[in-house]
């Protein structure tokens, strides 16, 4: 039998800007899993899935994508994933069909497919009174919207969120996670910044703990809680006990 | 705090704010103060050498000026007018729509009527102090040339930069009752354009018209224009007369601009207030709807020229911000029709305006694809080649320029076909070279920036105006003396092989 390959698999990667941002990172993350990154600011956090997108070139290190090495193949890689921001990018001037269709157009998706499922993203994001309106008018919420629909209509296999809910208010969080879980039930794979650890506590399988751009814990909430040696304790109190712990190692 | 207290620390704070503005302007937003600043003096000193050629040969002139010296001298003077009050048009403009501390303002306990009294003020030194940098090198060799009388031109452009502030706030304020905020920015901005390149234009068409040349002296000069203009005691030629060190007229110009101003600055600055809180109230393109149309079937790169192009058509300020160059077309086309009756020799002169226009206009919808990126991550993530990506963007220039130009190559094919070929090589040589700077110095951006496209490498600015030249220069060589265009051709392409080799490396 041959193994599955990896959703993600990050070897030794790293990236210096001033200082060491990402340093020999490894990180493994299955397939049809929702991992949650963790970490302060200034971690890494970013730097690494920036790479893991193709958006910045690592200094060093290895990124495969359900087996494609995304260095020596960015384009095959690129056509099974999808990255959003925390700072949604559309154009004020397109209307949120028009921004689908043109990503559905640069993923050469199929019109006929990627139309339906174009309306019935935007629809469940509640966006169905704006259809057809151009963005330039849009909340930062909505337009938060828009991007992540324009990351889910080509149907990728990983979707690479950055804190993704920023300035969504809470009925959009609402439609924003249950649009996410939605994908992972289907077998996409879900990497999501967050610093709301109450949505990586109830939504990922497991969460990484990202500090000076290493990995200094990763498992389920449970292990998480076993590895800082009490049962009970919120990923709150788990997260700021391992980011103090590495503070005070540095 | 008092009033007065209010007024200065808001002077003050508007001051930093001009100030830190125009170095990032002069340094492209990089913190090499020292190294911007020493290059602006040399800057400045090499300008003399221009202005030496050009008002040299007027230091030595005296009064009493006869009409047709005093002509020129006015025009001149009215389009340093012109220019300004384009430019505060402009500033104006911007207080309104893009100033990101309004909201901060207007919710403060401070008199809204003391804040906009300053900054209407801030916006005519801004404007004036502008206008004394470019106008100095000017004064400099009339002084050197002709002695300190000619100090006096000083004078003249604060009183004009102090004067075409004060229009350009009454002009934005009523355009903003006439037509309400939703257009005023891009009418306004518009009418700034054409405020600046217009009166050299309608020179141009008058020029014309009755001479059949695009020299804009030979209206200036001619008979039928001193018939009409006023008697030489006139107070029409006050500018002029002050601008040579005639006192009483100097005085007389400096007090009214100072009034109109404060009468300005009075009126308006109660309204200022009124007017933001109109813009808004008025998010004005909240509910603009498009056509529905069903999804389209085509390639990658096509998906990508399509939304450059509707990126394009859908935003009229941008648009209108690139297609003023094609202002200058206009009295080259006039030529153009004029001359197919009588087959004029000045014919000529019209492909090195239309390739130089081409460039030109190259230059900001390159920027525009290539840098203006709003959505830079989604295209960076998208499953394309870079290569990819920037080729359909540089089809777009190159079919947006087709489509601009195509016109007058064809209208000239009747005229002359080895000139519609060379215009045609010309323009194609041009587009290339401008797509190709923008490039080479290519730097991630947001498309509302484009007004300050220019500060973001002042090498990329200059080599995209040089190159335009260069061409426009070996096309009309081409056709007039072809031995000589093979240099300017060379010069040019030493130009852009010198621009590649110092652009930025890349990845």
């Amino acid at each position: 039998m041959t193994p599955v390959s990896p959703a993600l698999g990050v070897r030794g990667l790293t990236k210096r800007f001033d200082r060491p941002a990402v340093d020999a990172l490894d990180l493994t993350v299955r397939a049809g899993e929702f991992y949650a990154l963790l970490g302060p600011n200034g971690a890494g956090k970013t730097t690494t899935l920036r790479m893991v997108a193709g958006l910045l070139r690592p200094d060093a290190g290895a990124v495969s994508i359900f087996g494609i090495d995304a260095l020596a193949d960015p384009i095959a890689a690129k056509q099974i994933m999808a990255w959003v921001s925390d700072e949604p990018m559309i154009y004020d001037k397109l209307t949120p069909l028009e921004y689908l269709e043109f990503v559905a157009g640069l993923w050469g998706i199929d019109p006929q497919h990627s139309e339906r499922s174009a309306q019935d993203l935007l629809v469940s994001l509640g966006l169905e009174p704006h259809l057809h309106e151009r963005c330039e008018g849009f909340s930062k919420g909505m337009r938060q919207k828009v991007a992540l629909a324009g990351a889910l209509v080509h149907d990728p296999s990983l979707i690479i969120l950055d804190e993704p809910l920023t300035g969504l208010d809470a009925l959009s969080a609402r439609h924003v996670k249950g649009l996410l879980q939605e994908r992972v039930r289907a077998g996409s794979t879900v990497i999501m910044t967050t610093h709301i650890l109450e949505v990586a506590e109830r939504m990922a399988d497991r969460i990484g703990v990202i500090a000076k751009g290493r990995l200094v814990a990763e498992g389920t909430l449970a292990e998480l809680r076993q590895r800082n040696g009490r049962g009970d304790t919120s990923l709150e109190d788990v997260f700021i006990a391992l980011v103090d712990t590495e503070a005070a190692a540095a | 705090m008092s009033s007065a207290a209010d007024l200065t620390w808001f002077a003050r704070h508007e001051i930093r704010l001009a100030w830190r503005e125009w170095l990032e302007m002069m340094t492209g937003g990089r913190r090499r103060h020292k190294r911007a600043v020493i290059g602006l003096v040399v800057f400045a000193a090499i300008l003399h050498l221009p202005a030496y050629a050009v008002v040299g040969r007027f230091a030595n002139l005296t009064l009493p000026l006869d009409k047709s010296a005093l002509i020129v001298l006015s025009s001149t003077i009215f389009l340093a007018w012109a220019l300004m009050l384009s430019q505060a048009v402009e500033s104006v403009t911007r207080v309104f729509y893009a100033r990101a501390d309004l909201d901060l303002i207007m919710s403060s306990p401070v008199r809204l009527t003391n804040i906009f009294s300053v900054r209407i003020a801030a916006i005519a030194l801004q404007v004036t102090g502008m206008a004394l940098l470019f106008a100095t090198p000017f004064i400099d060799v009339l002084v050197i040339g002709g002695g300190p009388r000619w100090l006096a031109a000083f004078g003249v452009v604060i009183a004009i930069g102090l004067s075409a502030a004060a229009v350009a706030t009454a002009l934005t304020v009523a355009l903003f009752r006439l037509i309400g905020p939703r257009r005023t920015r891009l009418v306004a901005q518009v009418l700034a354009a054409i405020i600046g390149a217009g009166f050299v234009i309608a020179l141009q068409i008058a020029a014309i018209l009755s001479y059949g040349t695009l020299s804009r002296f030979a209206v200036l000069t001619s008979d039928t224009v001193a018939s009409f203009a006023p008697d030489t005691s006139s107070l029409l030629w006050w500018p002029a007369r002050a601008t040579l060190g005639d006192g009483a007229p100097l005085l007389l110009l400096l007090a009214f601009s100072l009034v109109l101003l404060g009468i300005v600055v009075t009126i308006f600055s109660p309204r200022f207030a009124d007017t933001i809180i109109s813009i808004s109230a008025n998010p004005a393109m909240a509910s603009r709807k498009a056509k529905v149309q069903t999804f389209q079937r085509g390639s990658r790169q096509q998906a990508l020229r399509w939304k450059e192009f509707v990126l394009l058509r859908r935003d009229p300020w941008l648009l209108s911000q690139s297609l003023m160059q094609l202002l200058y077309l206009a009295p080259p086309a006039l030529m153009l029709w004029r001359s197919f009756s009588d087959g004029s020799a000045g014919l000529m002169l019209i492909t090195p305006v239309i390739v130089m226009a081409a460039g030109q206009l190259a230059g900001g919808l390159a920027w525009l694809t290539i840098s203006g990126e709003d959505a830079a991550d989604l295209v960076a993530t998208a499953p394309l080649s870079p290569s990819q990506v920037i080729r359909a963007k540089i089809e777009v220039v190159l079919l947006s320029i087709a489509l601009v130009v195509a016109p007058f190559v064809i209208a000239l094919a009747f005229a002359s076909m080895l000139q519609a070929v060379v215009t045609a090589l010309g323009v194609i040589t041009a587009t290339i070279s401008a797509a190709a700077i923008q490039l080479w110095f290519r730097v991630q951006a947001k498309r509302s920036q484009f007004r300050r496209r220019q500060t973001s490498s002042r090498v990329a600015t200059f080599a995209e105006a040089f190159c335009s030249i260069g061409w426009a220069a070996t096309s009309a060589l081409a056709l007039a003396m072809p031995i000589a265009a093979i240099i300017t051709g060379a010069m040019t392409l030493m130009v852009l092989a010198t621009t590649w080799k110092i652009s930025p490396r890349r990845e």
